[in-house]
């Protein structure tokens, strides 16, 4: 699929704002007043602009409210719902507590609750998709939640807890690409299926309507991150999981903490732009490739 | 909106016939037409005449090879457009509800005032029927010509897909799947329509007759005939005798073939 730039950092830094968030409504770490509304206001800016970018992709922005109206069959539309549920929740929570000093923790809960929800919901936009069976599992929702959470803790310094959720991160991200290269065939879905020609003999892709691209070539189709695959999977475990995982080990500075979330987020762009450029669309097979 | 209907009154589609179409594409260009003259916003192309031009299209013909086993390989011509699913993934996973499937033909249309031009109802489709209009920034698809087939205004024999009404082999059909007694079920049974990517639950409406089997060239008289090749004589006999008696690899070559 194509990776938009639009789509990755909505679903990256929309995915690190809620987690953050979620420490934060759970009393982590234990703040108020001014340090409680810089907190605050990285994670909203993270979550509130992740969503607005989502937007950057879309042809008629203009009509973006009418996206509210599905929610009974769309996670895109039950996203969009979330996500506001959130927004308002947590900032409910952080009014009381940066301006009246009360925490109401039962609120908070319900806030952290809804983050993970909506992470989930952007989550199930992709694996609902049977179209890409790289994404038709519950790896993918796994993993935006676990990293989501796991950039939270990065984010609000919850050192203990990053440090085991860094190593489950990179098991199952590890699991995830090793089964992920297995779905497409497994799924049935091949050439002769496509066409329905399979019972007379190999069918092949003689020539495409075309000489040209189009919409589907262009959305559906991308293939240069396979030529380097391995290499970018390897870059990308590297700077999300093992570089902030050592540097967590020295002894605690502002910097290194500082060095551990920027080499977790280049790193978790690298993995998302790998999530979409790596996901193979069965329509690739009318066109004769995999 | 989004919601699929339980049960449609009708069902319409196309059954497309994969052994009489000859791959002219003219109704790609039929489709093109009527449908940027009519409903919804225009099918656009950009930099038609320049390095890399590209349009929106409800209608593509694909070229396959189908190598059997024992026989000469085919080649087979396949036009694909919307197959107006019962279980269409379009339709649910919009957000917006521009995307819906008619309860009264099962017609699946995109309100084009209420598309967002997200893309996902094109992700969502294993077939490749929707494209996203490039100027426009709306989602296109199939209608099946709905403003032909109800239009009193054209004469009875227009009022089909244009697809349908222009192709010269006359290898699409349009009908009702609902009704048992149709053209369209009795092309079905009669020549084992097939289902596109039955295993992604879409439930295609749509159907496609496979190549007829070829005739298979049996000689009946062949073995019964004598041998046309017989034993050299006069000079060309020497000849071969001759080259025979030589040292080297032709001689045995020539025994064995006689």
């Amino acid at each position: 699929m194509h990776p938009a730039k639009s789509i990755i950092l909505f679903t990256a830094s929309s995915g690190l704002g809620f987690g953050l968030l979620v420490f934060l409504c759970m009393g982590f770490p234990d703040v108020t007043g001014w340090v409680a509304f810089v907190f605050f206001a990285i994670a909203f800016a993270l979550a509130g602009g992740g969503l607005v970018s989502s937007t950057f992709h879309l042809g008629h922005p203009e009509r973006a409210l009418k996206a509210f109206s599905q929610w009974r069959t769309s996670w895109l539309s039950r996203e969009g719902w979330l996500a506001c549920a959130t927004l308002g929740t947590a900032g409910l929570y952080a009014a009381l507590l940066i301006f009246t000093g009360i925490r109401v923790l039962p609120l908070g809960w319900l806030a952290a609750l809804l983050c993970i929800a909506t992470v989930y919901a952007t989550s199930m936009i992709y694996a609902q998709l049977k179209t890409v069976p790289r994404w038709n599992h519950w790896t993918t929702s796994a993993l935006f939640m676990a990293l989501a959470l796991t950039g939270g803790a990065l984010l609000s310094g919850a050192v203990m807890l990053a440090m085991p959720m860094l190593a489950i991160c990179f098991t199952l991200q590890f699991y995830t690409w090793k089964l992920g290269d297995t779905l497409l065939a497994e799924s049935g879905t091949t050439i002769a299926s496509a066409t329905g020609l399979g019972g007379i003999g190999t069918v092949r892709a003689f020539e495409p309507p075309h000489t040209g691209g189009n919409y589907l070539t262009k959305e559906m189709f991308f293939v240069i991150a396979r030529k380097h695959a391995l290499k970018l999977r390897s870059i990308g475990l590297a700077l999300a999981f093992v570089a902030p995982f050592l540097l967590l080990l020295l002894p605690f500075a502002h910097i290194f903490a500082l060095i551990a979330i920027l080499a977790h987020v280049a790193g978790l762009l690298v993995l998302r732009w790998l999530f979409f450029a790596e996901a193979e669309h069965v329509v690739s097979l009318y066109y004769g490739r995999s | 909106m989004t919601e699929l209907p339980t049960h449609t009154t009708r069902k319409l589609g196309l059954v497309i016939d994969l052994d009489t179409c000859v791959g002219c594409h003219a109704c790609v260009i039929a489709c093109k037409g009527w449908n940027t003259e009519n409903y919804g916003a225009p099918l656009a192309d950009q930099d038609a005449y320049g390095a890399e031009p590209v349009g929106s299209f409800l209608n593509r013909v694909h070229s396959y090879e189908i190598q059997p086993e024992n026989a000469p390989a085919q080649l087979v011509h396949f036009p694909k457009s919307c197959l107006h699913c019962e279980d269409a993934p379009c339709v649910t996973v919009c957000p917006t509800g521009a995307s819906y499937k008619r309860v009264e033909d099962g017609i699946v249309l995109v309100n084009e005032s209420d598309c967002i031009g997200c893309g996902l109802c094109a992700w969502a489709c294993p077939y490749g029927a929707r494209e996203m209009d490039p100027t426009e920034k709306v989602m296109k698809k199939c209608t099946l010509c709905v403003d032909r087939i109800y239009n009193e205004n054209l004469p009875e024999e227009d009022r089909e897909p244009a697809c349908v009404r222009t192709c010269p082999s006359g290898a699409r059909h349009f009908g009702d799947f609902a009704d048992p007694d149709s053209n369209v079920n009795a092309l079905v049974a009669e020549r084992g329509g097939i289902e596109l990517m039955p295993e992604q639950g879409t439930k295609p409406v749509n159907r496609y007759l496979p190549p007829r089997p070829k005739d298979v060239e049996i000689d009946v008289l062949g073995p019964l005939l004598a041998p046309v090749t017989e034993e050299a004589r006069g000079f060309l006999g020497w000849l071969d005798k001759a080259l025979d008696r030589l040292p080297g690899q032709s001689a045995r070559a020539s025994k064995e073939r006689r």
